[in-house]
């Protein structure tokens, strides 16, 4: 059936924040959706809170949103734009959740809009548990034992029959929250609690386990003619037990019999067409018993995922765009394979002649009281994906890949340790993000595959290939540099082994085995991913790297500006960068370049192949950037777009002769580096925070007491806040020296006077090396002390004055021409009492590129990428950017609910994932907007609970006051409710935790504080009210930990009826607010 | 990588590799397999006979080799290319490693070499003669000569060589994983012959399924033997070669048809059914040896995936009157599927038993079973 002719305007649904469990994997989906759907003459509406994603660019919708994922702001949408039909299948399992709620509130029959992509039907099928199992019990596929409970009375009846370890599955819930896997009476009572609390329907899907079973998944698309093709399968390295978004795994899978594999291919189409999925792609999950084949079902989404995100890139298939295009009427023989060239149709099976292997990446080093074991409940943030011509290749790809800090399978355990066994057996049992690395050390330390088989259950297939690798390694620590003839090191390239990996294990350099290797001429060649196994011919440059004969590259010899990416994702780096590299391949191709990017995240719009004219999916190492340079011979690197990743290559980049484009890596070092920054400030007559830096201990000290406490104290060269901490005493700082940071001379630490209750302000800015243009001007909501990424704040700014923003502009533009600036520039200034004190100046992308653009409707990636290659700022008639009339506020997303035991606080150590953003006429209805599609949600009324330090009583006086105005009552533990009551407010006390009960958390507990604000000091205080915070963030109660957020909260509920209002960024940016 | 195999193609192009089978010299004609999983399936094929096989999946001997997986036998391929061979085996139903399967088998194999440059080369220049030579002492200008001495396949009649010598019956059904090969002795309701040019055991299997009683015959049993018996339906096998040379079989084909027969014919057969009708077959280029070949069904324009293994192709501008268009590849738009107009005739080009691949064409035998019911009554 061609393309549907009675739907023309389609209202796409976007996944909202980057959270875990759902991250950019669905930007890469639902811009392939937009792009698809408008190719095909659809006018499409897109809604989604996230400003950092590709998918909001102004040119990729007809009509974009960026407003709150809930139903009742959906339903203006609708109301304005009158959509013929809604596409929720490409916005994870809150875009489905969304389309739900549209349809049980009636607003789709209300104003006849038709879900298209996946019916209620399938989509309640697939996700109900107890309607799933019918399903498959209908069509004989058997899953495991279990039981649904509603409440602790059931789950304690469910639990004789099922026994333990039993799995606790939460309904409708995304990325497993509130689902774990219980070993005993109480750890299953205390799942059981939160996953009934975290599920909307309050249901939970009690268990048999399968732990140790090999587990697979199937990547399926079907069309509206019943055309089934499977894209990929993925065989999990981890056994059943861990989430497979945090499970390391391989495509296509390895360890089954055709028999075995057409099994599953049978039962995964059988389950869609049992479902009811009629259009588009689904994943399939099964569990199969090691012993005897036993094949069980655990689960279907029907829509597209972080799994169909990776089976395509794995594959060349995109399979978003092709069920986009599905759902909009076309079947699967009417499309066309586009990476061949379009000479065959989308309706086959691509079949792979590499092996790729995917890797999570955590982030436990951030929340160290988080229980980092691996479980149903995904934990990771991002991951890596490697191809390679052997399994070993591609798993020694992935890990470089990364940036974890190891080249290969390096020893994580120290030989020496007394229990170094028991160590080695419990890591490998327990799985936790590095158990990889613990299998190798078993198997390093003597311990045979079945040994560690019986231990871990991962397949013998792939113990063995680490087995050998790990052998390899040891004949190679034996032999040392000199075994490295042209046959071995050709024969150890070939296995994936890392030059700096081969450098540790020959105790040489990284650059001399690169020497070596160019000397024997062992350099890689790169074969194309062409989904048909070079059946035909491919017309797409989308190339990987390998050691094998042939290389296919076949680069041109066009002029070529090569984009590093980002790496995987990571608290601190994410999306935001992947949008600014997406950015310059696009402006870049634009201006007439050849364009080639390099990324080895698959979940990126960036690693999408026609994003660019080439793509290497290659990790960021220097040893795979000079290969691919060594082929290509681009004319200009861009090292400023993809976050650190790049960063750190470009010194080596330089002096390897690339050229790389825009600020000099000296400048960049020049602003990282605070002695050589400190000179310049000077030599321009601004201001910083008085400072020291530490090489050592006692030094460290004697800075402090020079300088005075508070500090702000943190390693150089670090993203995100890395172990960043405010600093009270000279006890605690020598903690920090001690325990937190590894201090050396080459990495000292900063310390910098912490400015009280300063206002933190972000600026971005574009430079020509001659003329010098501001960005934005972000105010932040938070005061200074809180991670600049976690901070909201709000563009213009809200409350500083114009004299100010003029200095600020001012000290910009002295900055980026002191420091030589081509391209651009983020400076972090603390303002108080009107002096203005430079925080930090990084001359490269920002994490707030994506939000400034959205909000001035000015792609500022693209005109600094236009700089870079010469393009002056006048020349390109960008020497100003308009300030909005309007607000826009940045809000930050945590993912702390996913990691119980972790306190909720703010601090200088960024902990968030992701971002949304809300647009007002008043920076309170912006602010609320941003609260709204963060998921807060105020109650307007009841009792607020204030607790503040003692330098916050005077101004939570203020905040008490406008509280009580809109109608709260007040209630506040002692100290404060004095303060409070002197003022002559009404205000009731309350018992901290440690002054007994009833006490503040068991009326939270009671449902009886409506919002909180919380201010802390010192470890003691925050120690404290730590179950305050945890306990609100459980029982979903609005809470602040800064006053300043508090006087924002405020502004916002004094707005409460400004919010519905909805506004296209299209209408926005032609000025045109309603 | 010791470098003790060598892969010469008949246009010069030499691959250097390491012996994973056994040491001598293989030649043959050289095709790529594009299938990810079933390369026991396709080591016994009996099609693949005097064709040397690269598979293009670079991980080959995961699963080992088990009794259950074999599809004639012994092993039939003459050579075996793959990238590399597993170093272990891990599969529940393993019951001996692929190296000692290809030894045990005497086989010449080699590994890692770039098959993916073999491939794209074999896909630029078409299916061309090759030797692997494996041992000790290799040479290229010996194993070079050793590819040109290869006659090629066309008007190659090999499907008699293959064939089996006598007649005899076939009861197993199709492998069950738990219980492994269900042996079927219950009462059977069609008699069906089946002509064995090569015969792959899942089509047998899955006749024994849906209640054949199945004899298998040579393939050069003529038609009135075949008549004298009374079956229910004719099938017609697959095969390796050139179908024009098995004059005998089209011969007899033709009989068969005329007496009203229902008679289904998978590749070779399927050709040889349409030479009998009168068109026209033609050797292609590089040909269809994979599992993921999507085919269309002309009458409701259903796409199937399905597993292809074949050199030679129907001409469709050949067709006869007689004979209808039933199915097409959408890889390469050729002719997969006839059935007769008047006649309960059909065949089909790829392999509907699948083994290995996709089970999506498995309808066709109830077709079969359709057709038989029909001319009964």
């Amino acid at each position: 059936m061609p393309k549907r002719t009675d739907i023309k305007n389609i209202l796409v649904i976007g996944a909202g924040p980057i959270i875990i469990g759902q991250a950019c994997e669905f930007d890469y989906s639902g811009a392939q959706a937009c792009k698809a759907l408008r190719e095909e003459g659809f006018r499409v509406i897109l809604v989604n809170s996230n400003p950092a994603t590709i998918m909001t660019d102004p040119e990729m919708a007809t009509a974009t949103y960026i407003e709150p994922l809930h139903w009742q702001t959906i339903a203006r949408i609708i109301e304005q734009e009158r959509p013929d039909a809604l596409l929720p299948t490409m916005g994870g399992q809150t875009a489905l959740n969304c389309a739900l709620d549209l349809d049980r509130e009636g607003v789709l029959e209300k104003f006849d809009v038709e879900m298209i992509g996946a019916s209620k039907k399938a989509i309640d099928k697939a996700e109900n548990r107890q309607r799933f199992r019918r399903a498959m019990a209908k069509i004989g596929l058997n899953m495991p034992r279990s039981e649904v409970v509603h409440n602790l009375e059931e789950a304690s009846a469910a639990i004789a029959t099922i026994g333990f370890p039993a799995i606790v599955r939460s309904s409708f819930t995304l990325g497993g929250t509130g689902s774990g896997i219980a070993y005993n009476r109480d750890e299953y009572m205390d799942i059981c609690e939160r996953g009934i609390a975290a599920s909307p329907t309050h249901e939970l899907l009690v268990e048999q386990s399968v732990l140790g079973w090999k587990e697979y998944e199937m990547e399926v698309v079907r069309d509206s003619k019943d055309n089934c093709i499977i894209i990929c399968s993925i065989e999990n390295l981890d056994p059943m037990g861990v989430h497979t978004g945090d499970s390391i795994t391989v495509a296509p899978a390895q360890t089954l019999t055709d028999k075995e594999y057409q099994i599953m291919r049978n039962a995964s189409i059988k389950v869609l067409r049992e479902i009811g999925v009629d259009t588009g792609g689904s994943n399939v999950q099964f569990a199969v018993n090691p012993e005897n084949g036993e094949l069980i079902i655990i689960e279907m989404n029907p829509r597209v995922s972080r799994s169909s995100a990776l089976a395509s890139k794995a594959t060349g298939f995109p399979i978003a765009r092709i069920a986009a295009k599905l759902a909009v009427g076309y079947t699967l023989d009417e499309l066309a394979n586009e990476i061949t060239g379009d000479i065959i149709p989308a309706s086959f099976e691509p079949s792979l002649d590499y092996i790729v292997t995917k890797i999570p990446r955590f982030t436990f080093e951030k929340f160290t009281q988080a229980d980092d074991r691996l479980t149903t409940q995904m934990k990771s943030v991002g991951e890596v994906m490697a191809m390679g011509r052997t399994f070993q290749e591609s798993l020694q790809k992935a890990i470089r890949g990364m940036e974890t800090g190891v080249t290969g399978l390096n020893e994580i355990v120290d030989a020496t340790e007394d229990n170094l066994l028991e160590t080695i057996e419990r890591e490998c049992r327990v799985p936790r993000a590095a158990r990889l690395w613990y299998v190798a050390d078993a198997l390093r330390h003597g311990l045979s595959v079945d040994e560690v088989f019986n231990i871990c259950r991962i397949d013998p297939w792939f113990l063995v290939q680490i087995n050998d690798l790990v052998a390899e390694e040891n004949t190679l620590k034996q032999a040392g540099p000199v075994a490295l003839t042209k046959t071995r090191l050709r024969q150890l390239k070939r296995k994936g082994f890392a030059d700096a990996r081969l450098a540790e294990l020959t105790g040489t350099s990284e650059v001399a085995i690169r020497q070596a290797r160019i000397n024997h001429n062992v350099r890689p060649v790169f074969k194309r991913v062409d989904s048909c196994a070079a059946e035909f011919e491919s017309a797409t440059a989308y190339l990987y790297s390998t050691y094998d004969a042939e290389c296919e590259a076949a680069p041109s010899t066009r002029q070529k500006i090569m984009v590093l990416g980002g790496g995987p994702n990571r608290i601190g780096q994410g999306i935001e960068f992947d949008y600014c590299c997406v950015q310059a391949a696009f402006a870049m191709r634009e201006a007439g370049y050849e364009t080639i990017m390099v990324n080895c995240n698959p979940e990126t719009v960036s690693t999408d192949y026609d994003i660019s004219d080439r793509l290497y999916f290659e990790p960021l190492t220097l040893e795979n950037v000079l290969d691919i340079i060594h082929i290509e011979k681009p004319q200009g690197v861009i090292v400023q777009y993809g976050g650190q990743t790049p960063l750190k290559l470009a010194r080596d980049l330089e002096q390897a002769g690339v050229s790389i484009i825009g600020t000099s890596p000296d400048s960049i070092d020049l602003a990282e580096d605070r002695e050589r920054f400190q000179k310049i400030l000077a030599e321009i007559g601004l201001k910083q925070p008085p400072n020291r830096t530490a090489r050592d201990v006692e030094q460290a000290v004697r800075g402090a007491a020079e300088i005075g406490y508070p500090l702000v104290v943190r390693p150089s060269y670090v993203l995100g806040g890395r172990a960043m901490e405010i600093i009270y005493n000279e006890a605690d700082l020598r903690r920090y020296m001690d325990i937190a940071v590894h201090v050396s001379s080459a990495l000292p630490v900063l310390l910098d006077r912490f400015l009280n209750s300063a206002i933190e302000v972000d600026v971005d800015a574009i430079a020509d090396g001659k003329d010098v243009c501001i960005a934005g001007i972000m105010e932040h909501i938070e005061q200074a002390g809180v991670h600049s990424g976690d901070s909201a704040c709000s563009l213009p700014p809200h409350s500083l004055s114009d004299e100010v923003q003029d200095k600020i502009t001012h000290q910009v533009g002295a900055l980026a021409r002191a420091l030589n600036v081509v391209g651009l520039m983020n400076t972090q200034f603390a303002i108080q009492n009107d002096d203005i004190y430079v925080l930090e100046v990084n001359p490269r992308a920002s994490r707030t590129i994506p939000f400034v653009s959205k909000a001035t409707g000015i792609s500022i990636a693209k005109i600094a990428v236009n700089c870079m290659v010469g393009n002056s700022l006048v020349a390109q008639g960008m020497t100003h950017i308009p300030i909005p009339n309007y607000y826009c506020v940045k809000e930050s997303v945590f993912p702390f609910i996913k990691f119980p035991g972790v306190d909720p606080l703010l601090g200088p150590e960024m902990k968030s994932t992701g971002e949304v953003m809300g647009v007002g006429k008043t920076f309170g209805a912006a602010f609320a907007k941003a609260q709204l599609a963060a998921g807060e949600t105020f109650s307007r009324s009841g009792r607020a609970f204030i607790s503040v330090r003692d330098t916050d009583k005077e101004k939570a006086v203020i905040v008490a006051r406008e509280l009580f105005a809109l109608g709260y009552e007040l209630c506040a533990t002692h100290g404060t409710c004095e303060a409070l009551t002197q003022a002559g407010i009404e205000c009731e006390p309350v018992n901290k935790v440690r002054e007994g009960q009833p006490h503040i958390v068991d009326m939270l507990k009671n449902d009886t504080i409506a919002l909180i604000v919380n201010t802390t000091e010192d470890k003691k205080t925050v120690a404290d009210s730590y179950s305050i915070r945890r306990t609100a963030l459980q029982h979903k109660v609005f809470y602040t930990t800064t006053i300043a957020a508090a006087m924002a909260t405020i502004a916002a509920l004094k707005q409460r009826d400004s919010v519905v209002g909805v506004n296209s960024l299209q209408n926005l940016h032609k000025g045109m607010f309603t | 990588m010791e470098n003790n195999a060598l892969l010469a193609l008949e246009d010069g192009l030499l691959f250097y590799g390491t012996s994973i089978g056994v040491a001598g010299e293989a030649v043959g004609e050289v095709v790529f397999n594009t299938a990810i999983t079933g390369y026991q399936e396709i080591l016994t094929d009996p099609s693949y006979y005097r064709q040397i096989v690269t598979l293009t999946h670079p991980h080959i001997g995961n699963t080992g080799t088990n009794f259950a997986d074999e599809e004639a036998n012994k092993v039939y391929i003459s050579g075996l290319i793959i990238r590399d061979l597993s170093l272990t085996t891990s599969n529940w139903r393993a019951d001996e490693n692929l190296g000692d399967y290809l030894v045990r088998h005497n086989i010449v194999a080699i590994a890692d070499i770039d098959t993916r440059q073999l491939t794209r080369h074999l896909r630029k220049h078409g299916v061309m003669r090759a030797g692997i030579v494996a041992g000790a002492d290799i040479d290229a200008a010996q194993a070079i000569k050793a590819a040109k001495s290869f006659a090629g396949l066309v008007g190659m009649d090999l499907a008699k060589a293959v064939s089996t010598a006598t007649p005899y019956p076939w009861t197993d059904g199709t492998c069950d994983l738990g219980g492994g090969i269900k042996n079927k002795h219950d009462k059977k309701t069609w008699r069906v012959i089946a002509y064995d040019f090569g015969v792959k055991r899942n089509i047998l299997r899955i006749l024994v399924d849906l209640g054949c009683e199945v004899r298998v015959v040579p393939a050069q049993t003529p038609a009135s033997e075949i008549l004298a018996e009374k079956p229910d339906g004719v099938f017609l096998s697959n095969g390796p070669g050139d179908p024009v040379s098995c004059d005998y079989a089209i011969d007899a084909i033709k009989e068969i048809i005329h007496a009203g027969l229902p008679v289904f014919g998978i590749c070779l057969g399927y050709q040889l059914l349409a030479l009998a009708l009168g068109a026209k077959t033609i050797k292609m280029k590089f040909g269809h040896h994979g599992a993921n070949h999507p085919v269309q069904s002309l009458l409701d324009k259903q796409v199937l995936i399905s597993s292809q293994n074949h050199g030679f192709a129907v001409d469709e501008k050949t067709l006869p009157n007689c004979l209808t268009a039933t199915h097409r590849s959408l890889f390469d738009g050729s002719l997969q599927g006839v059935q007769h107009k008047d006649k309960p005739v059909f065949g089909f080009q790829g392999h509907p038993e699948a083994s290995p691949g996709p089970h999506d064409l498995q309808s066709l035998f109830k077709h079969f079973i359709a057709l038989m019911r029909a001319h009964k009554t």
